[in-house]
């Protein structure tokens, strides 16, 4: 097995662990726990790839990751304030509970 | 395939899993720091630096300590009384088991044909800072402006509404 | 002679390295150069608990530890001896394994920042392309084990004192990070042993240093104040006053490892500092160029011991800041002045060599302080000091 299929393997792996994380928990910032698991994952291969792959244009993987981590950041500051809010609203943060859009 | 692959490998496995498996809160978070420190350190061992100590410092350095603060203000340590895990949460393994198995056929099938470079790409930090300001001038406005706008929309969304709390105790 | 006397150390290094093996040898390096940083910092520490407690004694008219060894200076052994023997007293309800996890992170971060200081001419442990970003990933990662500290005593105290350290660390990061900005764009590297030699020139006898230029002053204003503030230091050391939070978040660790957090806090203020030197006051060169003679790294240490001088000065004369009044002046007064900071870093660069661009750039970064300066002052609505006296 190459090294670049071991990485893409780890960041399969990582994927499917953030995705069930995110799809079986009951606390919404465990769910926003997952979603960033899944990006870190996804960069990993990102950069697996830069590493492994051709080199044509030397910069291109290196420079989606750093988006993709400045955008995780940003889109994880704001999720966790809409889970702020809506505790504040509900009183709680148990998804279970919140799956009706009355109140 | 390298022990230090190996043991990275396991450290940032092991990290994520006991961020999707623990009961209390915060234990999670600490957990997922291990993950995004073990993921930095495999930027390192693919000569990333610059992506691993980005990773460090954006992740551990803020998002970390974010999601924490997040938790402290959602009193999440408190365990629920109906357990950590959903009602549906044999459908959401089964699915993410799905997602493995498809992505992982994926790349075993695909194990002969993947490139194999052993030269290492040469960028040094300042090939990237020419390259930010240069061809990928556009992607980073953009993501200044996205910055700048997920920064007020947190603080507005987060924001304690006191003014209507009054009108309503007056009325 | 002179050459050796500076190279001393890695010459040394050479010596003791050339009797393993050539296959070990690199390794056999490093790790001895690590055993060094790990040995002389923490001694380095023990020294300047004895100095503060001096000091700040004498600043506050009073004599300070005399009893233990010649004028109190072996007052850290007696200080070490007691920590190491004290009863280690976990709390029944804190959460055991993050509350012995916390020291440990605090000191492995803060000690990963010396990897990439030169303090000497070839005497950086790792020449990193990117060793500033290295730096301050490191600096980030030691906020969580603050939290952690805090979190983990389960003590309203502790976590109270643990949030407001990590809101104020959190704050004043980013002034920290702009004002070294500044210095990364005139230098155009990211790796601190260019930054040094790009510093290491004189005219007339006079160094290049960098706090020598309006931007520059003004960029390690910023940065002092920044450093004072991410290392808890007086006067922002709310977290941790002990008259406001019992002792903030290290509450509930005794013995061994509150002296691990206190040593991480001491080791932090060395290795901040001799960032501040590096990126400001020249590093390892030499103040003037007909005292080239001296060896680099003596520069290297002395211009740190004066930075810990002054941290120990402000703590003895300033009175503490409260937690809004501290975010309050990162978010709306420091911020906007390193962002006019580095407008005029830019304009420096681009206006090219001679007198003109002195005048400009200290003009604007004077009117940008006294315009926000006079702004804050006048919404504060201050008036003229009013005595009481006690009768």
């Amino acid at each position: 097995m190459t090294p670049l299929a071991g990485y893409l393997l780890v960041a399969a792996l990582l994927f499917s662990i953030g995705l069930a994380g995110a799809l079986t928990r009951r606390n919404a910032i465990l769910v926003l726990i997952g979603i960033e698991l899944m990006l870190n994952a996804a960069n990993l291969n990102l950069i697996a790839f830069w590493r492994y792959g051709p080199h044509p244009e030397a910069l291109t993987g290196m420079m989606f990751a750093i988006f993709s981590i400045a955008v995780a950041a940003a889109e994880a500051a704001v999720g966790l304030g809409l889970v702020i809010q809506i505790h504040r609203h509900a009183h709680t943060t148990d998804l279970d509970a919140m799956n009706r859009m009355k109140g | 395939m390298s022990v230090v692959f190996y043991l990275l490998a396991a450290l940032t496995v092991a990290g994520g899993l006991a961020a999707m498996l623990l009961k209390n809160t915060v234990h999670c978070a600490l957990a997922l720091t291990v993950a995004f420190a073990g993921l930095a350190l495999l930027f390192l061992n693919l000569d990333a630096q610059f992506a691993g100590f980005a990773q460090i410092l954006v992740y551990i350095g803020a998002v970390a300590i974010l999601v924490v603060f997040a938790i402290l203000l959602t009193r999440g340590s408190e365990t629920p009384k109906d357990g950590v895990f959903s009602r549906t949460w044999l459908t959401g393994l089964a699915i993410a088991a799905a997602v493995f198995a498809v992505l992982g056929w994926a790349v075993i099938g695909s194990a002969r044909v993947l490139p194999h470079e052993t030269a290492v790409p040469a960028v040094t930090v300042q090939q990237i800072g020419v390259a930010l300001v240069g061809r990928y001038v556009l992607p980073l406005e953009i993501v200044g402006v996205l910055l700048t706008a997920a920064l007020i929309g947190a603080v507005i969304v987060a924001m304690h509404e006191k003014v209507e709390h009054e009108k309503e105790e007056q009325k | 002679m002179i050459e050796n006397c500076d190279q001393i150390f890695v010459l040394l290094r050479h010596w003791l390295v050339s009797f393993l093996p050539a296959a070990w040898q690199q390794t056999a390096g490093v790790l001895l150069s690590v055993a060094t940083i790990v040995c002389l910092f923490p001694a380095l520490f023990a020294l300047t608990t004895v100095f503060e407690r001096k000091g700040l004694a004498r600043i506050q008219n009073r004599l300070g530890p005399n009893r233990v060894g010649p004028f109190g200076f072996f007052q850290p052994i007696a200080d070490a001896i007691k920590s190491l023997t004290k009863e280690d007293i976990v709390p029944l309800s804190a959460d055991a394994a993050v509350h012995f996890l916390a020291p440990v992170l605090l000191v492995i971060t803060v000690f990963m920042g010396f990897a990439v200081l030169p303090m000497g001419r070839n005497m950086v442990l790792v020449d990193l392309d990117a060793g500033l970003l290295f730096y301050f990933a490191m600096g980030a990662s030691s906020e969580l084990a603050v939290f952690m500290a805090g979190w983990s005593s389960r003590n309203k105290y502790s976590l109270l004192g643990a949030m407001r350290a990590v809101a104020q660390m959190i704050s004043y990061e980013v002034p920290l990070l702009m004002s070294s900005v500044v210095v990364v764009m005139i230098t155009g590297s990211l790796s601190l042993t260019k930054i040094v030699e790009a510093q290491n020139h004189y005219t007339w006898g006079l160094p290049h240093w960098y706090i020598f230029t309006p931007w520059g002053f003004a960029g390690f204003l910023m940065y002092a104040i920044a450093t004072t503030a991410e290392t808890n230091r007086s006067p922002f050391d709310l977290p941790e006053g002990e008259s406001e939070l019992v002792a903030g978040y290290h509450t509930e660790y005794s013995g061994f490892k509150f002296a691990l957090f206190f040593l991480g806090e001491y080791v932090a203020m060395f290795s901040i500092s001799g960032l501040g030197t590096t990126l400001f006051l020249g590093g390892w060169s030499a103040p003037f160029s007909f005292l080239t003679w001296v060896p680099s790294w003596i520069w290297f240490f002395s211009k740190l011991m004066l930075s810990i001088f002054v941290f120990i000065w402000m703590r003895g004369t300033l009175p503490r800041l409260r937690q809004d009044q501290l975010m309050n002046f990162a978010w709306k007064f420091v911020l906007p002045m390193c962002l006019v900071n580095l407008l005029v870093a830019g304009l420096w660069r681009f206006m090219g060599d001679g007198w003109l661009r002195w005048v400009v750039c200290s003009a604007i970064l004077l009117l940008a302080y006294a315009g926000m300066g006079l702004g804050e002052m006048r919404k504060q609505r201050l008036g003229p000091r009013s005595y009481r006296y006690a009768e």
